[in-house]
């Protein structure tokens, strides 16, 4: 039976190894860590999301004087304050991006960026224009990382009222078919958000509920609005009346935003989303198909503590199913951060870094890797399955960029033989070790080590 | 595992042996006919590209940027005059393989928002269904349909999404961007490496022949008798002739279907030259599809080029144009019925505008795409409204097929 492995610990739960890790001694070392106070998310801050909309609104005040005037030399000044406007939302951008790089190369483990970027995926918002839209990295800062150890109910509340999951989900087009809004404007229920609540975050796809769910659902979040950006509860789009969800009523109080939590509360609580969550965690962490004994104990142990997520974690921590030898693969961006993690690059070197480097060096790779930045094709996020990643087109992109990157970015490169552990922890397989003693020069030495499966997969 | 044993085992057979640079078997295709789709990103103004110089309210839309035969555009048919950054592709409308639909469009309308145009594009579908469950493409639906697909029938070609052959059916991507500059000795290593994991052995031996066959592949002589008379040599080595040289290579093979799409044609400001420099890129893409396919394969070929909607009828105050709704589509190959400027011609003045602004939309952009696939494909009508393009109406069939 698999048993906890110091090493394999940091490789598959969190950011991956470097010279210097400590790695932790037992399984509860990594439940600690996440106790801890987030001392590089204050050392790395992000944007937030309202410097984005402040942004906006600057760019919506110039469209609006550009419409009232005729005189060229306004015109010109006008669009030159917007490019400025626009050049400042890209920097947003771009000093997100380093922080979260900067965060999960400078993590000892890690294992609170992974779980970060497992729900922000979880919760996939995307497709949404405008400088707002741009503001993933604020949106998975600002509800997903602060809520990481709380209640899975918690962390959906802080999830139900964010602009870009209502405006990613069509939420901010929908109106009760009975409210003032659709009577005036002719508009109705839009049962997208609704239907993700259910089939992606919380119960599942195939789970037991039915169609009319779904449209209850839908009336009861009709007044989560969007305004300017920022979340508004719209009484005039809201649905009066009852609605029945899964077998309880909610609503007819005039209590619109707490029935909406309400229902977010029964629906973390509800066996079907436990057993969802489990599954989708052990896969993301540790395989595609992982030992149903794992999910069953996750689960089990998330509805004993009321959907608290430490006991969650805890549950798969301590199972032996987590500790199989062969792990799912990275995500691209993940395979990349773990990589200049191992080869020594330090936070500072990321901050200090031009835009144009991480974007070349670090974020564009990962677009022929299959994974385009902050843009999943879907609402469902990433893939998970091996198969989708390791394409030819997919394992040509890391091959190029394990035998490309590395020497562009560092000064020197170490030596293979000694980054060969360094990477993989004191027992690397031993083709890997073959491939590092042979390779014919340091590059393509730290490229295969790179690019083997081993050190591809968590 | 014994080190020794190991080294033998794994390193002992010859590199001519090794499973990595042994070509696979390819599977023979199920038909023979081939479609490439070229996704214009950013909108092309559809009146610039294939002027209306016929029309008499043009020339007071646009101010700077030149029309007509006057201005130094090829006239088509006295009433259509070739943007001169096509004139390149000039031969190939003489010699009846080049043909346009115009006042073409999605049906997207109003919001005029890149994402969601080109989302609706690939996605083939009405605006009926929800945005966010537009993520499978009319491509990939149409090979859904089809008998005898293999993961080689279709390729999505690029490092973009292209949402257009996302879907049930499994397609091959590749992006010509991805190059494989193994030395021998860390392509021998790197077998080594994945020996043990079939998926990541896998794959990268059929990276490893893809780049191998694009090494491999023979020049392409300028005097080859299947190059036209006239036709000036293609531009190569820019990303979209890549793209175009790598589809030609895989449609020669068992690869029917290819898709991939080429960025900047939202040209707000300063569009002459930006149009220019577009439309010369693009017309050395179809010169290369040509070149490269000869003339048999050429035969059997369409070539589908599309943008998400068309831009502004007049000319906006920085010498470019602005989002707007319908446009123009490009069809090249020998098997369209070429020498001819599709559609019903709507007309420029005020009242004939869409919205006061945009060139109004006479046909769905997606009959076309629908008319090309029942003729190259024997696809049914009925298929085609519902599952490929649910909710299209065909109507008459234009005829661009042979």
């Amino acid at each position: 039976m698999a048993v906890f492995d110091p090493y394999l610990a940091v490789r598959r739960f969190g950011t991956g190894l470097a010279a210097d890790t400590a790695v932790p001694g037992n399984a509860g070392a990594l439940l600690t860590d996440l106790q801890q106070a987030d001392a590089l998310a204050a050392q790395f801050d992000m944007p937030r999301y309202t410097d984005y909309l402040d942004i906006e609104a600057q760019v919506r005040e110039l469209r609006r004087a550009k419409r009232e005037t005729e005189e060229a030399a306004e015109i010109a000044r006008i669009d030159e304050a917007t490019k400025t406007q626009k050049s400042a939302a890209s920097a947003l951008q771009s000093k997100s991006a380093k922080a979260r790089i900067a965060r999960a190369v400078g993590a000892p483990i890690g294992f609170r960026d992974r779980l970060e970027w497992f729900w922000a995926d979880h919760f996939t918002v995307r497709g949404i224009g405008g400088i707002a839209g741009s503001a993933v990295s604020s949106f998975s800062n600002e509800a997903i990382r602060p809520n990481l150890t709380a209640r899975f109910a918690d962390m959906l509340r802080a999830v139900v009222v964010q602009p870009l999951m209502l405006r990613s989900l069509d939420q901010d087009r929908s109106a009760g078919p009975r409210s003032r809004f659709a009577k005036r404007r002719g508009m109705g229920l839009n049962e997208n958000y609704a239907r993700e609540l259910i089939e992606l975050h919380t119960l599942g796809a195939g789970a037991s509920y039915t169609q009319k769910d779904v449209v209850e659902l839908a009336r009861l979040l009709a007044g989560l609005g969007v305004r300017h950006g920022a979340f508004q509860w719209q009484d005039g789009r809201a649905e009066p009346g009852e609605k029945h969800v899964l077998g309880k009523v909610y609503g007819g109080n005039g209590q619109g935003l707490e029935n909406v939590f309400a229902v977010v509360e029964d629906l973390a609580r509800h066996p079907d989303t436990a057993r969802h969550l489990a599954r989708k965690m052990a896969v993301h962490f540790v395989s595609d198909a992982p030992d149903p004994g794992l999910v069953t104990h996750m689960a089990a142990r998330y509805r004993a503590a009321d959907g608290d997520l430490t006991a969650l974690y805890a549950a798969m921590l301590e199972h032996p199913g987590a500790w199989e030898p062969v792990g799912n693969v990275k995500w691209p961006l993940e395979y990349v951060i773990s990589g200049i993690k191992a080869l020594g690059v330090t936070p500072e070197q990321i901050i200090a870094r031009s835009r144009r480097d991480i974007q070349r060096g670090l974020i564009a790779p990962t677009r022929l890797m299959g994974q385009t930045y902050q843009r999943p094709v879907g609402p469902d996020g990433w893939a998970e399955d091996d198969a989708a990643w390791i394409t030819p087109q997919g394992i040509a992109g890391r091959i190029q960029w394990a035998m490309d990157a590395p020497h562009k970015m560092l000064d020197r490169l170490p030596d293979p033989r000694a980054f060969l552990e360094v990477a993989l922890g004191p027992n690397p397989p031993e083709p890997v070790r073959f491939a590092a003693f042979n390779a014919e020069n340091a590059r393509e030495g730290v490229g295969l080590i790179l690019a083997s499966s081993a050190f591809q997969r968590r | 595992m014994d080190r020794r044993l190991f080294l033998n085992g794994v390193l002992g057979c010859s590199l001519a042996a090794s499973p990595l640079v042994t070509p696979v078997t390819l599977a023979s295709a199920p038909w023979d006919t081939r479609l490439v789709v070229i996704l214009l990103r950013g909108a092309m103004d559809g009146l610039d590209a294939v002027q209306p110089y016929g029309d008499p309210d043009l020339a007071g839309l646009r101010r700077t940027l030149m029309t007509g035969p006057e201005h130094g555009a090829l006239d088509l048919d006295g009433f259509y005059a070739l943007h001169p950054g096509f004139s390149a592709l000039k031969p190939m409308w003489d010699a009846g393989e080049l043909a346009f639909a115009h006042a073409v469009s999605t049906p997207y309308r109003d919001a005029r928002s890149h994402f969601d145009g080109q989302d609706l594009l690939e996605a083939g579908t009405g605006m009926d269904v929800p945005r966010a469950a537009r993520t499978t493409g009319w491509l990939n639906r149409f090979l859904q349909d089809m008998p005898g697909v293999q993961l080689k029938t279709a390729y999505a070609i690029g490092v973009d999404d292209l949402t257009i052959l996302r879907g049930g059916q499994e397609v091959s991507r590749w992006s010509p961007d991805a190059r494989l500059r193994l030395s021998t000795q860390a392509q021998r290593l790197l077998e080594v490496v994945y020996h043990d994991d079939p998926l990541f052995r896998d794959a990268a031996l059929e990276a490893i022949t893809i780049t191998q066959a694009l090494r491999d592949a023979p020049e392409i002589e300028a005097d080859e008798p299947a190059m036209m008379a006239g036709m000036a040599p293609a531009a190569r080595g820019n990303p979209a002739a890549r793209m175009a040289e790598f589809a030609a290579e895989r449609l020669r093979e068992d690869t029917r279907i290819a898709a991939f799409s080429v960025n900047g044609w939202d040209t707000h400001a300063r569009q002459a030259g930006a149009m220019q420099r577009r439309l010369g890129g693009l017309a050395d893409t179809i010169s290369i599809l040509r070149e490269d396919l000869g003339a048999e394969i050429w035969g059997k070929t369409a070539v589908l080029a599309m943008t998400e909607f068309g831009r502004t009828a007049r000319e906006n105050g920085s010498k470019g144009t602005d989002h707007g709704t319908a446009g123009a589509m490009i069809m090249a190959g020998g098997s369209i019925r070429g020498g001819k400027v599709y559609g019903t011609w709507p007309g420029l003045s005020d009242a004939a505008l869409y919205e006061g602004r945009d060139l109004m939309p006479t046909r769905d952009v997606r009959a076309y795409a629908g008319w090309v696939m029942r003729g190259l494909f024997g696809l049914q009508s009925s298929r085609i409204e519902t599952a490929i393009f649910p909710g299209l109406d065909l109507e008459a069939d234009p005829g661009v097929i042979l």
